[in-house]
């Protein structure tokens, strides 16, 4: 959580515009996947930088290490072996939250302001607000948010929202040694991604390109990647990504429909009590019964 | 309401406790649900001492009212077996709630209406057990799209489900003297003659 208020775009299970008079610039983070060495340097500085440690796991077998994000790894490397043209590739993806602009967990979300998105493009969960019962989960697209098991709140990257907000580069793109992990204005992450991919076509990779999936409305988070046009190869980062169309109908359209016909169904009943008035039992039968009793 | 010895006894005392006991989970479920459902019922939520109470108590309570449903399915399913006459009931509904009940078939101790809305909360009651199961993050970790199907039937049952509960408490209402059955278990002679003549004769032997 970020000490920023009056840019927020939009707040979760909130119907009345949010703070947002300050306008900033939309931001993003690239991850070029290219020039990735594994080294986890970023995961290591996210632990840092959040003051979060995660217990001490197992190995696998494998490098990915842990195994995958939790509440207190908010950010894992997915290493992938794959061969492409009779060659070993080994392709290594910075898997963390996407800051989709168009984000499914915050469309899920039922608890007011518990997921809040700026003005700058990051969706940041605010934990105090969080009821534990996992919908951001049903919502995401990317399979982000974890629940601690601690507290039972959900979380995940926040992108260093604290740090943005003070004109800081996020912890892992400080620290990345190659240069893997780019920050800045969204615009010019897409400029530099254009001429990474240049690059990466000349070298023979005649797919590269951009991830920044118009599904969910593009994302704060972009790759460049070799094969662009199989994402999927990056242990399993999605081809075409978009909010379940479950979802959406859940808390899209079921919203006023059921509330309409539920108020209907109220109101009809009192309407018709009004104008039809109680349904008593008849005079007749009455006295009829009173007369057999004595 | 007078009581008088000559009255019907409809419901007995364990009846009545396990019917009260599903309406008290379901007025709490509904409550609680609406708050996770529709922002504009979110302060709903503070009835259950906020949203992480409302969210750890829902699914228990939904439990519980499965649990007492099941015995009252049992208790009463062989009274709710549809008949022909039920059928012609249900086919003249129209006539009942503009308020002309004079036509309308004998009826057993339940009408064609009442025995349909057991059938249909019969089907709501499982189907929102299921997928509320599908929900459980405390307890179940199931596949995403499965928990995405679970919410989407869950909201729209629950959604039906608490409209035919409207229907069903302001029928209760309405019919004047129905209330009484389910409170202190008993009906006057005249209520029953007049809208259960079948039951009626069952149980007192006259015509």
């Amino acid at each position: 959580m970020a000490l920023q208020s009056l840019d927020i775009a939009r707040r979760s299970a909130t119907t009345t515009p949010a703070p947002g008079v300050r306008q900033t610039t939309e931001v993003a983070k690239l991850i070029d996947v290219s020039t990735c060495i594994g080294c986890k340097a970023c995961q290591a500085a996210c632990m840092e930088w959040n003051d979060i440690r995660d217990e001490v796991g197992v190995n696998h077998g494998v490098y990915d290490n842990p195994i995958d994000l939790t509440a207190k790894s908010w950010t894992v490397m997915r290493f992938a072996e794959v061969e492409e043209k009779g060659k070993l590739e080994w392709l290594i993806r910075k898997d963390g939250c996407m800051h989709c602009a168009d984000p499914g967990c915050l469309k899920a979300c039922p608890a007011p302001g518990a997921i809040i998105q700026y003005a700058n493009g990051i969706v940041d969960f605010h934990q105090e607000n969080c009821i534990g019962c996992g919908y951001c989960i049903t919502g995401c697209p990317f399979n982000i948010p974890r629940i601690s098991q601690e507290d039972n709140k959900a979380y995940k990257c926040s992108l260093c929202s604290d740090r943005v907000a003070v004109g800081q580069a996020p912890a892992c793109a400080k620290v990345c040694p190659t240069g893997a992990i780019q920050f800045g204005s969204k615009e010019q992450m897409k400029d530099y991604a254009a001429k990474r991919v240049v690059d990466l076509k000349m070298r023979g990779y005649d797919k590269a390109g951009l991830y920044d999936p118009a599904g969910v409305g593009g994302t704060h988070v972009m790759y460049v990647l070799h094969h662009a046009d199989r994402p999927e190869l990056y242990k399993g980062l999605p081809n075409n990504p978009s909010i379940s169309p479950l979802v959406s109908l859940w808390k899209g359209i079921a919203k006023p429909v059921a509330t309409v016909a539920m108020a209907a169904v109220a109101l009809g009943s009192l309407f018709h009590y009004v104008m039809k008035g109680p349904n008593e039992v008849s005079k007749e039968l009455e006295d009829e019964l009173e007369k057999e009793e004595k | 309401m007078i009581r008088n010895p000559k009255d019907l006894t409809r419901y007995d005392a364990q009846e009545r406790a396990n019917h009260w006991l599903v309406g008290i989970c379901f007025i709490l479920l509904a409550l609680s649900g609406l708050a996770f459902f529709h922002p504009a019922f979110y302060p709903l939520t503070q009835l259950f001492g906020g949203g992480v109470w409302a969210r750890i108590l829902h699914p228990f309570l939904g439990v519980l009212m499965a649990l007492a449903f099941l015995v009252m399915f049992f208790r009463f399913k062989s009274l709710n077996v549809m008949t022909p006459a039920d059928k012609e009931w249900l086919s003249r509904a129209g006539e009942m709630v503009s308020g002309n009940d004079h036509n309308m078939p004998e009826q057993g101790k339940y009408n064609g209406g009442q025995k349909a809305m057991f059938w249909a909360m019969a089907l709501c009651m499982l189907l929102l057990f299921v997928s509320g199961v599908f929900l459980w993050r405390a307890y179940f970790n199931l596949p995403v799209d499965v928990v995405r199907l679970g919410a989407v039937v869950h909201s729209a049952v629950a959604a039906i489900m608490i409209a035919m509960i409207f229907v069903h408490v302001y029928a209760a209402l309405w019919v004047r003297g129905t209330v009484r059955a389910m409170v202190y278990g008993t009906v006057t002679r005249a209520w029953a003659k007049q809208h259960h003549r079948a039951w009626y004769r069952q149980v007192t032997g006259k015509s």
